[in-house]
This record gives C-alpha cells, sequence and structure tokens, in this order.
C-alpha cells in the first residue's frame, strides 16, 4: 500500500511540475465552458441543470483523457525507467494501480475545478444538486473508464503518439455502441437483443444513468469492471514484453 | 549470494541466453564481459527478476527469483542500462523517491540519501533536475539510487559506460571498496576495468559462457603468451616449424612456444635461426598474452577466427 503510494506521489508531482498539466487544465476548463455555454445552449434550455455541461463529457473525454494518460507507459518504456521501476521491491499490480490512481485524480483536480458551473446554475436558479453530484461521480468513473484503456494501449507502445490513437480509436468504439444514430441504424437489421447487447457495452448509455441522477450499482460495476479488466490486461501486456 | 544454474532465455527461435550457470559469493566483484548482443543484460534483467528466464534458476540471497521476486529484489541494488532515471526528478527527489520504494522513512530515509549522496560526490547538483545533468552526474545519480538501500547484492549494467577518464577511475576505485562486503556483478566492454576492478571475470559470447576465472587465469588462457611474429625475406615455415608450431599470416610467420617453459628462449632461438640461414629481417615482435587476445580470440565468430 504504501509503494503504491510512493509511486502515485511521484507521477501527481511529475504531473504538476510540468508545464503541460496546467495547458491540460485550462484547455479543460475553456472547452467544458465553451461547450456547456455556447454549443450546449445552457441559458436557452431555461432550466437549473447541468445537462448541457454533462453531455459533452463523453466527447471532451475522448480526446483529453488520452491526452493525460498516453504517457503514462509509452514514457517508461521509451526512456527505459521501466527497468529501474519493476526492478524496485514492487509488484507489477501495484505499479500499474498506482500510476492509474495518479493520473485519475489529476482528472479529478481538472473536474473539480469546473466548480463555478455548480456557483452559476445555484446562483440562477434552484437546481437539484444531488443530480449534479451524480453526475460528477458518473463523469468521474468515465473519466476513470477512459483513462483505464489508454493505460492498456500506452502499455502497447513506446510511442505516445500511437497510444492516444490507439485509445481514441478504442474510446471511440465504447461511445458509439450506444450512440443514438448508431443504434437505430443497427437496429434496422439486428434483432432488439443484439441492439441492446451491444449498446450495453457503451459508456454513454451506462453514463445516461447518472446524469439523471440516478447511481445504479450496475452502472458503478460497468465502470469498475471495464477498469478492472483494462488494467488487468495493462499488467499482461507488461509480463509479455519482457518474457519476450 | 548469487546463484545462477542452467539460465536460459529465448527470443522466439533466438537464444539470448543459453544455459549459463555461476556463483558469486559475498566479498566477491564479478566483471561480466561479452561483446555487444552476447546476452549480458539479458543475464542481469534476469537476475534483477525485470525478465522471467525461460528456464533454470536464479536464487539471491536464498530466495529464488521466480517464487519471491519481492524479498529477491530487497537485496539487490540495480543500475540499468544506460542509467535511466526519471528527467523531470530533482536529483534529491529521486533519491528519495528509491529510497520510499526500498521502504526507508523518516530519519533513516535522510540518513540513507546524506550517505549515498556523499558517496557519489552529488553534492552540487541536489536541487537541480536530473535532465539538465551531465551524463556522468546522471550516471551517479542512477548509482546512487542503487545503492541507497546499501543492498547486499550490486547489478550494474555499464557502470562506467560514457564516463571520462577520472569519472571511471572513481567509479572503479567505488566498485572495488564496495566489493569488500558485497556481491557485486558488472558487466563492460573495457578489458582493462576487469584488471581495475575485478575479482574475477567472466566471458559470455552468444549466450554462453567461453571462460571463468581469474584476470591472471584469463591471461594465461592466451595461446599468444610467449609466440614470435617473424617476417623476414626468405624464411621459411619448415625450418621455423623446429622450434614450435608456425602459422602464416600475411607474408609473416608466427611461431607459437611449444609450451609455456620455453616462452623466454622462444625469440633467441628464432634469432639464431634467422642468422643460421641468412634471412632478411623486416620485423620481428614477441607477442604478450593480453585479455583483449583472449577476448577477441574466443569471441569471434567462427567465420572470422582462422
Amino acid at each position: 500500500m504504501k509503494a503504491i503510494w510512493t509511486i502515485t506521489k511521484r507521477e501527481l508531482v511529475a504531473y504538476f511540475t510540468s508545464p503541460v498539466a496546467y495547458v491540460f487544465l485550462v484547455i479543460f476548463l475553456l472547452l467544458t465552458g465553451f461547450f456547456t455555454f455556447t454549443a450546449g445552449n445552457f441559458f436557452e434550455r431555461g432550466e437549473a441543470s447541468l445537462a448541457a455541461f454533462f453531455g459533452w463529457h463523453p466527447w471532451l473525454y475522448l480526446v483529453l483523457v488520452p491526452a493525460v494518460g498516453m504517457r503514462v507507459w509509452a514514457e517508461e518504456r521509451r526512456s527505459g525507467t521501466i527497468e529501474l521501476l519493476l526492478t524496485m521491491p514492487v509488484a507489477t499490480w501495484q505499479a500499474i494501480v498506482a500510476k492509474f490512481l495518479a493520473s485519475w485524480i489529476f482528472l479529478a483536480v481538472a473536474l473539480v475545478l469546473t466548480f463555478p458551473a455548480v456557483i452559476t446554475v445555484n446562483i440562477l436558479g434552484e437546481p437539484d444538486n444531488g443530480i449534479i453530484f451524480a453526475g460528477y461521480l458518473g463523469s468521474f468513473f468515465l473519466a476513470g473508464a477512459y483513462l483505464a484503456i489508454t493505460c492498456m494501449t500506452s502499455a502497447m507502445t513506446r510511442n505516445q503518439v500511437v497510444a492516444f490513437i490507439v485509445s481514441v480509436v478504442i474510446c471511440l468504439f465504447f461511445i458509439l455502441a450506444g450512440f443514438n444514430p448508431v443504434t437505430d441504424l443497427l437496429s434496422r437489421w439486428a434483432n432488439p437483443a443484439v441492439v441492446d447487447t451491444v449498446a450495453a457495452f457503451s459508456v454513454v448509455t451506462h453514463f445516461d444513468g447518472f446524469q439523471r441522477g440516478v447511481i445504479d450499482t450496475r452502472d458503478l460495476i460497468f465502470f469498475l469492471s471495464l477498469i478492472g479488466f483494462t488494467l488487468f490486461a495493462t499488467g499482461v501486456i507488461i509480463r509479455g514484453h519482457r518474457a519476450g | 549470494m548469487i546463484k545462477i544454474e542452467n539460465l536460459v532465455k529465448a527470443f522466439g527461435p533466438k537464444r539470448a541466453v543459453d544455459d549459463i550457470s555461476f556463483s558469486v559469493e559475498r566479498g566477491e566483484v564479478l566483471g561480466f564481459l561479452g561483446p555487444n548482443g552476447a546476452g549480458k543484460s539479458t543475464t542481469m534483467r534476469m537476475i534483477t527478476g525485470f525478465m522471467p528466464p525461460s528456464a533454470g534458476k536464479i536464487t539471491v540471497g536464498g530466495f529464488d527469483v521466480a517464487e519471491s521476486p519481492i524479498e529477491a529484489k530487497r537485496l539487490i541494488g540495480y543500475l540499468p542500462e544506460n542509467a535511466a532515471s526519471y528527467p523531470d526528478m530533482t536529483v534529491e527527489g529521486f533519491l528519495k523517491f528509491a529510497a520510499e520504494l526500498r521502504g526507508l522513512g523518516g530519519a533513516a530515509k535522510k540518513k540513507a540519501v546524506r550517505r549515498v549522496i556523499d558517496l557519489c560526490f552529488l553534492d552540487s547538483v541536489l536541487r537541480q533536475s536530473i535532465d539538465t545533468l551531465s551524463k556522468g552526474y546522471k550516471h551517479r545519480t542512477c548509482l546512487a539510487q542503487a545503492l541507497i538501500h546499501d543492498p547486499q547484492v550490486l547489478i550494474m549494467d555499464e557502470p562506467t559506460d560514457g564516463l571520462d577518464p577520472n569519472q571511471k577511475h572513481e567509479v572503479r576505485n567505488l566498485i572495488r571498496e564496495l566489493g569488500a562486503n558485497k556481491a557485486i556483478i558488472f558487466s563492460t566492454h573495457i578489458l582493462e576495468e576487469v584488471d581495475a576492478a575485478c575479482s574475477r571475470a567472466i566471458i559470455i559470447d552468444r549466450g554462453k559462457i567461453v571462460a571463468n576465472g581469474t584476470p591472471e587465469e584469463l591471461r594465461n588462457m592466451s595461446e599468444l603468451a610467449g609466440a614470435v611474429t617473424l617476417q623476414a625475406r626468405g624464411a621459411s615455415a619448415e625450418r621455423l616449424a623446429t622450434l614450435g608450431r608456425v602459422e602464416k599470416i600475411n607474408g609473416a610467420f608466427r611461431i607459437y612456444p611449444r609450451d609455456k617453459s620455453q616462452v623466454g628462449q622462444l625469440a633467441q632461438e628464432v634469432v639464431e635461426l634467422v642468422n643460421l640461414h641468412g634471412w632478411k629481417v623486416e620485423g620481428m615482435y614477441s607477442e604478450r598474452g593480453e585479455l583483449d587476445e583472449v577476448f577477441r580470440r574466443i569471441t569471434l565468430p567462427d567465420t572470422v577466427r582462422k
């Protein structure tokens, strides 16, 4: 446990000592602001909710989360520090979890910094803050799922750009499986059971509940098992490289 | 301390390490020699638990590296190839990080960091980030990391690579000092380091151990020791063959002593023979047995060897 915290701490410090982290935070906040107030028609909606805010998160994270996570393992492999890290008295899974946690905490910080949106909506009206809290929780898990996928692709290559592109493609699949235009298209020739099964794999389907203020254990289990599975796969990939 | 039995590492059809066995005791400094790609780094990566072996067994301080990797890793300090370290960290931060991962905290951590800073002369760069350091300092920072928990076993992959002659000298002295109460393995392809720092050396080629002994023993393996090379007009191989085995090299003859007792006299005998037949000498030299000759002779591919 202590080893995990030591590595997590190092990774977090590494994030915040690099200017890239601040650039990321600024871009993230600008984009959430733009999507919420301009593209999301926050004011025209006439409702005291953050639906316009959370609705964009699956798409926003599609680009931003892989950008945060792409270096996690690719950089260790490229610079050879992976050899240093994994010859320390630390189990591989501990290193994987620690690095994932650090990036997840970083994303949580980015998410927390969107608090002015909450203040705005509370000034303008009387929103249900429980729904907003559920939305934040869902958004946090959504980011975690994308991040775990990115960790996995990052372990596959020593090239960060490749890791970025592959994780965007995989995350896009997890969005599109439940994206309305796609499910509509699918339902024209497949039977509803197939459409539902495919949609059940989508992060959008599971994120919807949170947006409506419902914290469903099935949705939590979906995100946690997606994270668990991809981190396990990360371990297999890393072990595979070392086994030759 | 370190025991390696029938170690094999295969990458696909290629056997990078092919059935090697050796052991290193406390107080020994083992030089690991071999051409590039001979399997030195791969062997070290297996000892440190970074790579699982395809077959064979490694025990470090009684712990099987495959079965109890964490316990084995605790005993080992490792300096990886190219001294990889996190470029964004400061030297001090990096050493503290290493100390914490080694389970040191509080006063013990402070003391350990202080000790390696003094040992590796890092005082002047403590607050500098690692990517601004010169190669020598980077190397020493990584070495300090390997020494932070005062390990019983020290594994170093080319510890003097890229250092200037003064730094090489320092590192060699450090290795020799540390070797008094640790088991040390370090790889190199600089042969003078074997004389400077090792109590024993292993030469490895294409995954196999081809020589194992003290530097002195290795030198004696040189068949060239005491041989005489003669370039002379009119010389004939048949006449020279009365003194010992003769080999023709680019128009010159190399005469090998029949046995080691002949070594001192061979040159004199050749001179007498030259005078007797009136050959015109263009060049003549006595060969000395040298480590690099032994190294080259046993590690050259068969096709190159005459």
